[in-house]
């Protein structure tokens, strides 16, 4: 733990950071700019884990073990999103979520 | 010491995290990720999880930025500016976004956290230990689950990406 | 009894139904009619035997015919009452099973010329075996219910025959005339039947029936506006019964009828459908002969002279033949239900059901001959109408011949069989009620007069000049011709008071010679009238019009019946009661759910928008949602 900083401090900023990336998620028009807020999100996350698990359970690693599957969780996916997003511009030349809208019908 | 260098560090994420969501160019946008995750990485390092701070900064900011800076690249002209949402949207979501980080700040503040006095490090070999053991508390079947879908995740954007080219020569067998 | 046999009598025509209409495209026509012809004879094949079975082997103990009922219970209502299905024997479903299966069979050969080259062949013959089966079905009821099923099902396969020709509006509109009207007519009927369970716990006629039986005994005295309740169950019944035999004032629909193909005028609407009304009343008859002492048995006999003498009134004047044919079978059915109300029950004193019953089994022989007859002179000449008719008997002697029997045997003229059948009637009018004897023996006149007028009209008169020259119908049309030629030539010898009788005990019946000397006369006298007009081209019957001119265009009319039902249905019932009150439905009752229905489209419309398949929205809507449940939950709920 960090002696100066409260555990409130950090949970804080983590949740700035989520609700950030929720805005973001929200309003961005652009695929790829949505894959950027859904990182945020993830990030924002992935700190809480390792917080409370340094500041409530420091004799424990769970919290350690679970950021790193998240982070490996989250290469993957944005592995796979940026193919996606390769392929649709192959298609449809365009990675604008008003374009791709067509393929719910 | 350590407070003052924790204040710049959330300054530098919110800062950057607001200007990668509301910037109307792609690349730097991303660019602006790249700094929140070396800012988070800043946080593992000060408290104390540099394994993981390190995997933060190889992982995040060396491959997933890289990846998506890539596909930025192919799919963008640098100077292309993005479109923005409409006002009343922006607004509304602000303000839900505003509401929503209101209850979590107040229920955060309103628990009372058993908070434990330390300074225990950890190790890279602990979490090595940890990740690998398959006795009570081992985490062997996830890690080897996580593998295999990295590996899946891997085999299957390398087909998406690769896509037409198969089916156009049986398309086109001139 | 054997009863399998029994059941199969309608069960086999019904067969032929499934048979020819499911399979209708797939069966080549010229099958189809021998498809048809061969179920009816073995449905006729065992009514004969099962008349012969009943009648002279096993129907008899202590001279006295019993009734035989084969049922078994098919809804239970409550522990006592409930409806059956079955079959009952006694005189009269014996004698009816003969009717419909000999004049049915013989329009089943029939058709098969008449019919020949028609698009809807097999469609047609999958419609009279429909018919044939309901009919039995009606016969062999054993209890009001059972009768009513049949009932509807013999008026929908006459509205199915009427509107046989569907691309004729005309032909539609009488289906359509028929249908509406004999349902109007069934109205009273369930009505009857529902008090009839009510009161009396019990729809069988063997129960209902006993003249010693709780239902006559018990119930006859619960009153009800003046009269029993069982008068009122009877009237109503007897309202079904007059729709469907076409007594007045439901008789509308019958001339109309008569825009379905020939044969089916002569099974339907001359000899067997119409005549259920009339059996009806017979098959019931101990109790509208004891409730009350006859109350309602005197509405039928008056209701029955009436029609009798209104229609052979207009038959007088009508040119279409088939319609001559359709009013005078009115006016006979008017005749055999008013041979019906006054007759007596036991013994002798039965003499007028028993004449009824005879009535109907040799009117329904000579009647489907004579509209077979008109069939074949309308094949020949391609018209209904007198006007093209003339002069025929050199092109078709046998339907000449035949013709002219039919006619004999209508006109009461001895030996033929409608004298015996008439004569019966006569004197047990005579014997009870002298108002309307005279009634039946005017008419009888006319009857004669009406029927040698279009005799005359077809086979002499005018000698026209046909387009193509007619010729005589091939011989599957002139074989039923014969058959029911010599039917109606031999069928008043039967002894028929030894069969069907009030009582089933039978009895002998005597020719009362004066009386018959009377009917005889007065018929000759018709024929005599009509030979005058008709047999030669002559001025005399124009003169007899002009001479009556505006009676005669009333007659002519129909005595504006039509137009009466159609004020009252149209310019009352529609304009002044249903106009407002489907407007009121509309506007109001409909309104508001158009109205609700509108302003969920209007509303979905505004709303849609936020269905828009966008990801984003929904977590937008999401978040918002969450946030809004957990400021609620956090301020509303843990306070």
């Amino acid at each position: 733990m960090i002696p100066e900083i409260s555990i409130y401090e950090i949970l804080t900023v983590t949740s700035i950071l989520f609700f950030i990336g929720v805005y973001g998620f929200i309003t961005r028009k652009n695929l790829i700019s949505i894959l950027i807020s859904v990182e945020l999100i993830l990030n924002a996350s992935v700190i809480n884990f390792v917080v409370i698990n340094k500041y409530l359970y420091p004799d424990m690693l769970q919290g350690v073990v679970f950021s790193l599957f998240i982070i490996a969780v989250a290469a993957a996916e944005t592995a796979l999103a940026v193919s996606i997003i390769i392929g649709l511009y192959r298609q449809i030349s365009s990675v604008e979520v008003k374009d791709v809208e067509t393929m719910k019908h | 010491m350590e407070r003052i260098v924790f204040y710049i560090l959330a300054l530098i994420m919110i800062v950057f995290a607001v200007a990668s969501v509301t910037s109307r160019k792609m690349l730097r946008s991303v660019i602006y990720l790249l700094f929140v995750l070396c800012g988070i990485a800043g946080i593992y390092f000060l408290i104390d999880y540099n394994f993981l701070a390190a995997i933060q900064l190889t992982v995040y900011a060396g491959g997933i930025i890289v990846l998506i800076i890539f596909s930025v690249l192919l799919v963008h002209h640098i100077e292309m500016e993005l479109e923005i949402a409409k006002t009343s949207k922006q607004i509304l979501t602000t303000v839900s976004c505003l509401l929503g980080l209101g209850i979590f700040l107040i229920t955060i503040y309103s628990h009372e956290f058993n908070v434990i006095e330390n300074s225990l490090t950890t190790t890279t070999s602990e979490v090595g230990t940890k990740l690998l053991s398959y006795s009570d508390g081992g985490f062997i079947l996830p890690f080897e689950v996580i593998s295999v879908l990295l590996l899946a995740a891997m085999v299957g954007a390398i087909i998406i990406a690769k896509g037409n080219k198969l089916t156009d020569k049986k398309d086109n067998p001139a | 009894m054997n009863f399998v046999n029994i059941i199969l009598i309608p069960l086999v025509p019904l067969a032929v139904f499934l048979l020819l209409g499911i399979f209708n495209q797939k069966i080549k026509p010229s099958v189809s009619g021998y498809i048809g012809v061969a179920g009816l004879l073995v449905s006729t094949l065992l009514s004969l035997n099962t008349a012969y079975q009943y009648f002279f082997v096993n129907g008899k103990a202590d001279g006295v015919y019993q009734t035989f009922v084969e049922k078994t219970v098919w809804m239970n209502f409550t522990d006592t009452l409930a409806i059956d299905m079955g079959v009952q024997i006694d005189p009269i479903s014996v004698m009816m099973l003969l009717v419909v299966s000999i004049v049915s069979l013989m329009v089943h050969i029939y058709s098969r010329g008449y019919m020949k080259g028609d698009d809807g062949y097999t469609k047609f013959f999958a419609f009279l075996s429909l018919f044939s089966f309901s009919m039995y079905g009606l016969v062999l009821a054993t209890n009001l219910f059972q009768i009513y099923i049949f009932w509807e099902l013999v008026g929908v396969s006459s509205y199915l025959l009427i509107g046989y020709y569907y691309t004729k509006p005309s032909a539609v509109s009488a289906a359509k005339k028929a249908f509406i009207v004999t349902r109007f007519a069934d109205l009273g009927f369930l009505i009857g039947i529902l008090i009839m369970g009510f009161y009396t716990g019990t729809y069988d006629f063997e129960t209902l029936n006993n003249p010693e039986g709780s239902a006559i005994l018990n119930w006859a005295s619960t009153s009800f506006m003046g009269l029993s309740v069982l008068t009122w169950a009877l009237i109503l019944i007897f309202i079904g019964g007059a729709g469907k035999s076409a007594m007045f004032p439901l008789h509308i629909w019958l001339p109309d009828a008569m825009e379905g193909p020939t044969p089916v005028s002569a099974l339907i609407h001359a000899a067997t459908m119409v005549v259920a009304g009339v059996f009806l009343v017979a098959r019931l008859f101990p109790m509208f002969y004891f409730v009350e002492e006859g109350f309602a048995l005197n509405i039928v006999a008056y209701v029955g002279a009436f029609s009798s003498l209104f229609a052979a009134i207009i038959a007088i004047t009508q040119t279409d033949i088939k319609r001559v044919l359709a009013f005078s079978t009115m006016s006979q059915l008017g005749y055999m239900m008013l041979a019906l109300g006054v007759s007596g029950y036991e013994g002798h004193e039965g003499l007028g059901y028993m004449a009824s019953m005879f009535h109907l089994f040799t009117h329904a022989m000579f009647k489907a001959l004579l509209f077979l007859c008109a069939g074949s002179v309308i094949h020949a000449v391609h018209s209904n109408y007198l006007k093209d008719m003339g002069g025929l008997r050199k092109y078709m002697p046998i339907t000449n011949i035949t013709f002219l029997i039919a006619a004999l045997a209508i006109a009461g003229v001895p030996p033929f069989a409608g004298f015996f059948s008439k004569d019966e009637i006569l004197v047990a009018a005579f014997e009870h009620n002298k108002l309307i004897y005279f009634v039946g023996v005017f008419v009888a006149g006319l009857t004669a007069f009406y029927m040698f007028r279009i005799y005359f009209g077809i086979f002499w008169g005018k000698d026209t000049k046909y387009e193509h020259k007619p010729h005589e119908s091939p011989i599957s049309m002139t074989f039923p011709l014969l058959f029911l030629a010599l039917l109606s030539i031999i069928g008043g010898f039967i002894p028929f008071s030894e069969f069907v009788t009030a009582d089933k005990a039978g009895f002998e019946a005597h020719l009362n010679y004066p009386l018959a000397a009377i009917a005889v006369g007065v018929g000759l006298i018709g024929i005599a009238l009509a030979w005058i007009f008709y047999k030669k081209e002559n001025d005399l019957a124009n003169k007899m019009v002009n001479f009556f001119g505006p009676v005669y265009q009333w007659t002519s009319d129909k005595f504006y019946f039509d137009e009466i039902y159609l004020f009252i249905t149209k310019k009352i019932l529609f304009d002044r009661v249903s106009a407002p009150i489907a407007k009121f439905d509309k506007k109001y009752v409909d309104g508001t759910m158009v109205g609700i229905g509108n302003k969920t489209v209007l509303t979905s419309e505004k709303i849609k928008g936020m269905q828009s398949g966008k990801v984003q929205d929904y977590a937008f809507a999401f978040i918002a949602g969450v946030v809004i449940i957990a400021l609620v939950f956090i301020y509303l709920w843990t306070d």
